[in-house]
């Protein structure tokens, strides 16, 4: 499964046709490989991403006799490196870990260093570079979750399988913790994977101790193929399944259509939006989404119009969906229930900013939506969406998929573009910006799932009709993750504007002990506010008035038997586990904040409460001023927020 | 240099056909394209540069030491230790002196609160988390900014773990002792030592073994976070690995993590001195490209060879046989009888 | 080189033998030169190249000549850089016509349409260079198989400017220089002839001292005059012919035969061995003063840093010592003052004194006087409107196979080279630890591995013409069949110029170390390494 989606997209449009001609075994430039010769097995998994080599100088039979006496093509290391990402997976869904003797493949067939891919492929959480039993669990272990008794849930596992990454199940399973799924609304979350000749995910979520072992079982040794996941409106996106759904516009098709019929999405007015962005041309998309004045939902708040200059000549158009932020899963919720809308919004941004290809950064921990979207892509090919001459318009675009492997810093647009380029996802130094020197180094325009879908709106409505909605600085309709001790967690969608109390009360208020301590927004990355400020209008201009900010649209609750300095913890350690260790701020600052906090926990102060308070303030002074990318500066801010709230120490 | 005047003088004398003329005026070197003056302002000093000055030059122009650990001008600038950073104002953050390109009308400060907050943090951090003992210039930054590396504890004992660690795992610890880097040393071959708990990851070995001089790949940042390390694939020693023992990235390691066997002995040995080596440039003799070699000579003893960073022909490069192949001026005294043949 | 927008490599495995060029090599393809190189193994070089071209060992001319064919036949020459500043273009026009694309890959084994695109992106490049060593020079016709490259130079253009040009690379820091100073047989210092009465006149005035008007012997003529007779004592400076030359057994049998021969060298090489008497000598780049002359003829200073073990003097010492001994009175100058002598007699030295040398560290000559930078481009003359000096010539030359043939008997090619980590007979290379040696091997690609039944590391009789030597085997993936490799460091494991072929070059005098016609056999119980 993870194969198809992977090669699915890429391999036929991808690879030039090389010309290598003499055959036998390549060695990098004059550099030497292993002597692991890859297995069927080993050849088969990066041979189903590159296709069978076409030079023996590649892996293939050595045919001297034609073909000793030339080859062309030898350094141009990096033409084909941008699928070492799809390659790894292909390699760690076969094989279960990434072998020597398959990395050894890849790198002649991609011409690609070994120490360099060994770099890459230890640089994310869902690859191993050790053995690893083929099955595994990851549990996670996050913020959400811990409102929902996960800690129950690990003690339960480590009791039955022993301790995490320890081999179990008569070798065939591992259960490991995981940072968020992104399956908040549904916590406590877990999803297994399975490696071998056919690979397979599986989320369970809800899962409850007493059946995730046998659910496990049954994955490690099934044989059928099932979907990963399976989509229900009225655990995900409450109001969709509610009356009144109708005012619903993002969600509008959210638990109504089926997700994999492109007549379906057409039924609902799918793809009136392009002919129309097509009929009016690029330059009154672009006005249009000016006038919108339509804010970026990923989290940094950037106005889109300003990103949207074809002045620019931007040459790529990358959707982002490596939506890892703790308590985020609304582009899941969009991109499981309503595919093609993304698709779409991608078509009508790339054609209007005259872009030569899109590409989506999906998640890696999102089987559903990976699956769903590359059958959407693959339809929209079909029936002339995407491709060459859309639309009988003579305009051509097209987008490729690509999968994230457990990195939440690959969210950061310039890591996003590196890992997709097959380099380790570590942030690029800005300026330049994405605008002027992005993916491929090349002009690109970066937005998130939830902008895009803004702009269906946007060309079908109107950009002046769409700014009337929500307040002046936040213009439209906003999507919300409601998480934690809440009645009703999921995706909302309300006009900007709305206030966290009123928010809270669609969700069904306050669950657990019915008592609020605390509502994180924005997420990891964002800040704590008190019940005092549940009257803060939930815009860009409102979240900062109270020092907080809106990030990604986290609205995560505790209740008042939350232990708040845990959260604390747990954030601590998501950051330092996180940081890509590229600046010595981020690398070093989230470890000593880290251990600072943990001092306090075990109430082990060097020297007085106050002077590590002072320090812990310095620590973070420091990853704000003086890291490379957002990651690092924020690291400290959700727990600064907290420690400038309550006295938890 | 001034190729015209060569010209106009000795035009001609083409006496014998094998003796070279001089040559005409065709042939120069491109001048390059002039640049644009911008004007930035250094605490207080309103300095003029040309376009594309990085603000690292425009402060050294202005007699300012920016203090640097990942720079060197013969490497592509990765701003990853941010030890250079200055506030730019209007900028929410500081900026990278060494890769932040000086704009017209830019006020810089290099020695604000914040800028010196944020280098003796950062000083701190690498101190409390790794063997700076061989590193001058690390010590000598930690003078200037009064660095206290043992506010964040002490330093936890070596562990030859790290190169297992697993991207986004790690034990939390009750934070009782700094996490460090501190590992046994690696040593692989007879010619130089990798003592990664020495290691403040600047990457520049990786450049120099990379695309910014030796283009053989060997080594790569693997791994990430705190665990994030210059590795080998799968950490195989280093004659498993594609090294060609160019020792470029010797020449280039600021802390001292990589380092010949020689002076690694010699140190172990207590006699290391370097108030007592005098060094010296010559030719290499292996080739006809014409490396310069600075041979450092202790007790009559090459003990380290380089080259200078600024040599137009090597920018500090050498390959194994000038950087190693010293040896034999060496054994000469004990194998005076031996000689090369059987 | 890192300004340049082709590069060609020919016959030259810099990876290995010229690192630190091949970093700016790489900068400049960084930058987006295409790197073609011809080369019959693919090597580390060839590795990095655009286009590799695994030529036929020792059918560089006619690979050569159907380019330059190819070049004309697509109206791609230089046409006003031929008319103004060449003489031989029709000659040459007419000698390649023959050289067909077809025809040259009947020959070198290239196929043509490679060679086709060798030709016109040469031919088209704005800038282009064209860098040769050994592949081309270690030839029984290395003079000519240069001259063919010289000609494609002078077909497009293709010299004297920025970013284009000839490069042959030196193999050792002083190979210029020892030309530079007139040790060949018919230059004094400053490639001055001898045979030039008022040059001559010159030197004779300054060294009072009558000087032979011929020319004298190139290294290959000392040794047929050995064997004639002719020559009967020899001074032997920092050499090692018994491991260097090649067909080994004779140039031991010639040495033996001298009556005195004379070897002054840092170590106890295996031609000090022979001798009747040694001269220990210091290391001429660490251990004294001087200047040596790069590949780019710049004249760089090298610098005592040590002393030289006890007994062991500096060449110059010891030269200076025996003239005096010999009733001359050449005192013991220093270093200096013997270049200030070199500076007074060759024009192109003149202006490259000690303090320039040393403060705008080395000077490409022709340096004239103090007033010169040095020359960056030694051929820009032939750009100058009109032309300063006699045009440059076209040499219209003819293919010629290798003189060791290939047959039944001797079925494979062996050629030869260096290794990364190594250098030369080893002399100095192997004290120290390389971990990238490896016990010499006879190097054969995997087909013929398995054509003789033979396992990695099993040890074979290696025969040529001349004699045999036994070595352990390794296949490579970088030869085809047909072709095996041998380097000639390690001349105590494997005494590879036992089988080379002596057949040299009747200008430059070099032997054909590039092309042995071998058979290898199996030994009767193989012994593994």
């Amino acid at each position: 499964m993870v194969l198809r989606v992977l090669c699915g997209e890429s391999s036929s449009s991808l690879l030039q046709a090389r010309v290598s001609i003499f055959q036998g075994k390549e060695t990098f430039v004059d550099a030497h490989f292993t002597k692991d010769h890859p297995t069927a097995a080993e050849q088969q998994a990066v041979d189903s991403v590159l296709g069978v080599p076409h030079s023996g100088w590649k892996g293939g039979p050595r045919r001297p006799d034609r073909d000793g006496h030339s080859a062309v093509n030898g350094h141009r290391l990096g033409a084909d490196r941008h699928l070492l990402l799809p390659v790894l997976h292909a390699i760690q869904a076969r094989m279960g870990w990434i072998t020597p003797a398959a990395l050894n493949y890849a790198c002649q067939r991609l011409n690609v260093p070994p120490a360099e891919a060994f770099g890459v492929a230890s640089f994310y959480g869902l690859f191993s570079v050790t053995p690893r039993p083929p099955c595994v669990l990851h549990v996670c272990d996050d913020i959400a979750c811990m409102t929902r008794g996960v800690e129950d849930l690990c003690r339960s596992v480590e009791s039955q399988l022993g301790p995490a990454g320890s081999p179990s199940l008569n070798g065939k399973a591992t259960w490991l913790r995981s940072p968020c799924l992104g399956l908040c609304e549904r916590a406590p979350a877990a999803l297994m994977s399975r490696a071998g000749e056919k690979p397979a995910e599986k989320v369970v979520a809800p899962a409850s101790p007493q059946s995730l072992l046998s659910k496990l079982e049954s994955f490690a040794n099934a044989t059928i193929e099932e979907p990963p996941d399976r989509f229900e409106a009225s655990a995900s996106a409450p109001q969709a399944s509610q009356n009144g759904h109708s005012r619903l516009v993002l969600l509008r098709r959210v638990g109504r259509m089926d997700p994999a019929s492109l007549d379906d999405y057409r039924a609902y007015g799918g793809y009136e939006a392009l002919r129309r962005a097509l009929n009016f041309g690029g330059s009154w998309v672009v006005r249009e989404v000016l006038n919108s004045r339509l804010v970026g939902r990923g989290g940094a708040a950037f106005p889109t119009g300003k990103k949207w200059d074809p002045a620019n000549q931007p040459r790529y158009l990358v959707c982002n969906a490596d939506e890892s932020e703790p308590g985020t899963f609304k582009d899941r919720v969009v991109m499981e229930a309503d595919p093609y809308s993304l698709i779409e919004a991608i078509t009508i941004a790339g054609t209007a900013l005259g872009c030569e290809r899109g590409y989506i950064y999906l998640r890696g921990e999102y089987p559903l939506a990976g699956e769903r979207l590359s059958h959407a892509i693959r339809v929209a090919r079909e029936r002339g969406y995407l491709g060459t001459n859309i639309l009988g318009r003579g305009v051509d675009f097209d987008i490729e998929m690509r999968r994230g492997a457990g990195a939440y810093i690959c969210g950061e647009e310039t890591a996003l573009f590196n890992s997709i380029e097959g380099l380790r996802g570590e942030p690029r130094s800005k300026p330049p910006f994405p605008t002027q020197v992005g993916l491929f180094g090349k002009p690109t325009v970066v937005n998130n799932v939830e902008t895009l879908v803004n702009v269906l709106l946007i060309v079908q409505e109107g950009g002046e009709s769409y700014a009337a909605m929500g307040t002046l600085g936040s213009t439209g309709p906003k999507l919300f993750c409601l998480s934690g001790h809440v009645a009703r967690p999921g995706v909302y969608e309300v006009p900007f504007g709305t206030t966290l109390r009123e928010l809270i009360e669609m969700g069904g208020g306050v669950a657990g002990s019915g008592q609020l301590k605390a509502v994180l927004l924005g997420g990891a990355a964002g800040s704590f506010v008190s019940p005092a400020e549940l009257d803060t209008p939930l815009t860009f201009e409102g979240t900062r008035a109270v020092g907080a900010s809106l990030g990604s649209g986290v609205v995560m609750l505790f209740d008042d038997s939350v232990d708040l300095r845990k959260i604390l913890f747990r954030i601590a350690a998501f950051f330092r586990d996180e940081s890509c260790g590229q600046c010595v701020p981020c690398r070093l600052g989230t470890v000593r904040q880290e251990e600072l906090l943990q001092r306090l926990n075990h109430r082990k102060p060097m020297g007085s409460v106050e002077a590590e308070l002072g320090l812990l303030k310095e620590v973070g002074q420091v990853m704000r001023d003086a890291s490379i990318c957002g990651l690092g500066q924020t690291a400290s801010s959700a727990i600064e927020s907290a420690l400038r709230r309550w006295q938890l120490f | 240099m001034d190729h015209e005047k060569g010209n106009v003088t000795h035009r001609l004398q083409a006496v014998n056909p094998l003796v070279p003329v001089p040559r005409g005026p065709v042939p120069v070197i491109p001048p390059a394209s002039p640049r644009r003056k911008v004007r930035v302002t250094v605490d207080g000093r309103e300095i003029s540069v040309p376009e594309g000055t990085t603000l690292l030059d425009a402060t050294r122009a202005a007699g300012i030491d920016t203090p640097t650990l990942c720079y060197l001008e013969s490497l592509t600038p990765v701003n990853v230790c941010r030890i250079c950073v200055v506030e730019v104002e209007g900028s929410r953050t500081l900026v990278p002196a060494c890769s932040r390109k000086a704009e017209d009308g830019m006020v810089v400060k290099t020695d604000s609160e914040r800028v010196r907050l944020s280098r003796r943090l950062i000083l701190e951090f690498l101190a409390s988390s790794v063997d700076v003992s061989t590193s001058p210039q690390v010590r000598a930054y930690m003078d200037r900014y009064e660095v206290h590396p043992e506010r964040f504890g002490p330093s936890q004992a070596p562990s030859d773990g790290r190169d297992q660690a697993r991207a986004g795992v790690h034990i939390t610890s009750d934070g009782s002792q700094a996490a460090a880097v501190a590992q046994p040393v690696k040593a692989d071959n007879e010619l130089y030592l990798r003592d990664y708990g020495k290691c403040i990851l600047c990457y520049k070995c990786v450049e120099a073994c990379g695309p910014d001089a030796q283009n053989t790949f060997a080594i790569a940042v693997a791994g990430r976070g705190f665990d994030a390390r210059i590795s080998t694939e799968y950490a195989v020693p280093l004659p498993d690995s594609a090294c060609v023992y160019c020792g470029n990235c010797i020449g280039v390691c600021p802390t001292g993590a990589l380092m010949f066997v020689s002076e690694h002995d010699l140190r172990k040995a207590g006699t290391w001195d370097e108030s007592r080596q005098t060094s010296t440039e010559t030719i290499c003799p292996y080739c006809g490209v014409g490396c310069t070699l600075t041979l450092h000579i202790q007790d009559e003893k090459i003990v380290k060879v380089d080259s200078p960073i600024e040599n137009g022909v090597t920018h500090g490069n050498l390959c194994v046989k000038g950087r190693f192949g010293w040896q034999f001026v060496q054994v000469r005294e004990k194998t005076q009888s031996g000689g090369d043949a059987s | 080189m890192e300004d340049t927008d082709l590069i060609i490599l020919w016959g030259s495995n810099a990876r290995e033998t010229h690192p630190i060029f091949f970093h700016h090599l790489l900068k400049g393809v960084r930058k987006g030169a295409k790197l073609f190189v011809v080369d019959p193994r693919r090597t580390s070089s060839a590795r990095w190249a655009d286009v590799w071209l695994g030529l036929d060992v020792g059918s560089d001319i006619a690979l050569a000549n159907a380019v330059g064919r190819e070049i004309i036949a697509a109206g791609l020459e230089n046409r006003r850089f031929i008319e103004r500043a060449t003489t031989g273009f029709d000659e040459y026009r007419k000698a390649v016509q023959p050289y067909s694309l077809e025809y040259a890959e009947k020959i070198t084994g290239v196929p043509a349409e490679v060679i086709r695109q060798l030709a016109h992106s040469y031919a088209r490049a704005d800038r282009a260079q064209l860098c040769w060593t050994l592949g081309i020079t270690e030839h029984h016709n290395a003079v000519d198989n240069v001259f063919a490259l010289i000609n494609l130079a002078l077909l497009t253009g293709h010299v004297g400017r920025y970013g284009s040009g000839l490069n042959p690379l030196r193999g050792q820091n002083n190979v210029q220089g020892g030309g530079d100073m007139g040790a060949i047989p018919d230059r004094l210092p400053g490639f001055q002839h001898v045979e030039n009465d008022e040059l001559r006149a010159k030197f004779e005035q300054a060294w009072d001292v009558k000087i032979p008007p011929k020319r004298g012997w190139h290294l290959s003529g000392m040794f047929n005059a050995m064997e004639e007779g002719k020559l009967r004592g020899l001074y032997v400076i920092g050499e090692n012919p018994v491991n260097s030359e090649a067909d080994q057994g004779r140039c031991e049998r010639n040495l033996k035969g001298l009556e005195f021969l004379l070897v002054q060298d840092i170590l106890l090489s295996a031609t000090a061995q022979l001798a009747h008497v040694v001269l220990p000598a210091a290391a001429g780049w660490c251990e004294s003063e001087g200047t040596v002359t790069s590949s780019e003829r710049r004249v760089q200073r090298v610098r005592k840093a040590m002393d030289p073990p006890e007994g062991a003097w500096d060449d110059m010492a010891i030269l200076c010592n025996l003239a005096n001994r010999l009733g001359h009175n050449w005192g013991c100058p220093s270093a200096e003052e013997v270049w200030n002598e070199v500076r007074r007699l060759s024009p192109m030295n003149a202006g490259m004194s000690y303090s320039r040398l040393e403060s705008l560290g080395g000077i490409q000559w022709p340096c004239y006087d103090e007033t010169h930078p040095g020359e960056l481009f030694l051929h820009g003359r032939l750009w100058e409107d009109p032309v300063v000096g006699p045009p440059a010539k076209f040499s219209a030359v003819e293919f010629e196979p290798p003189v060791d043939r290939l047959d039944d008997n001797f079925p494979l090619r062996l050629t030869t080279g260096r290794r990364l980590e190594s250098f030369n007979t080893g002399v100095q290379t192997s004290r120290y630890r390389s971990p990238l040696r490896h016990p010499e091997m006879l190097d054969l690609s995997p087909e013929d591995g398995e054509r003789y039944g033979l396992a990695e590391g099993e040890r074979v009789i290696v025969s040529s013409r001349r004699g045999s030597a036994v070595a352990p085997v390794r296949f490579d993936e970088s030869l085809r069949p047909g072709l095996a490799f041998l380097s000639v460091h390690f001349p105590d494991e494997v005494a590879t110029n036992v089988l080379t072929i002596d057949a040299t070059d009747p200008i430059s005098g070099t032997a054909e170390f590039k092309a042995t016609a071998i058979r290898v056999e199996k030994i009767a119980s193989p012994a593994k390494v």
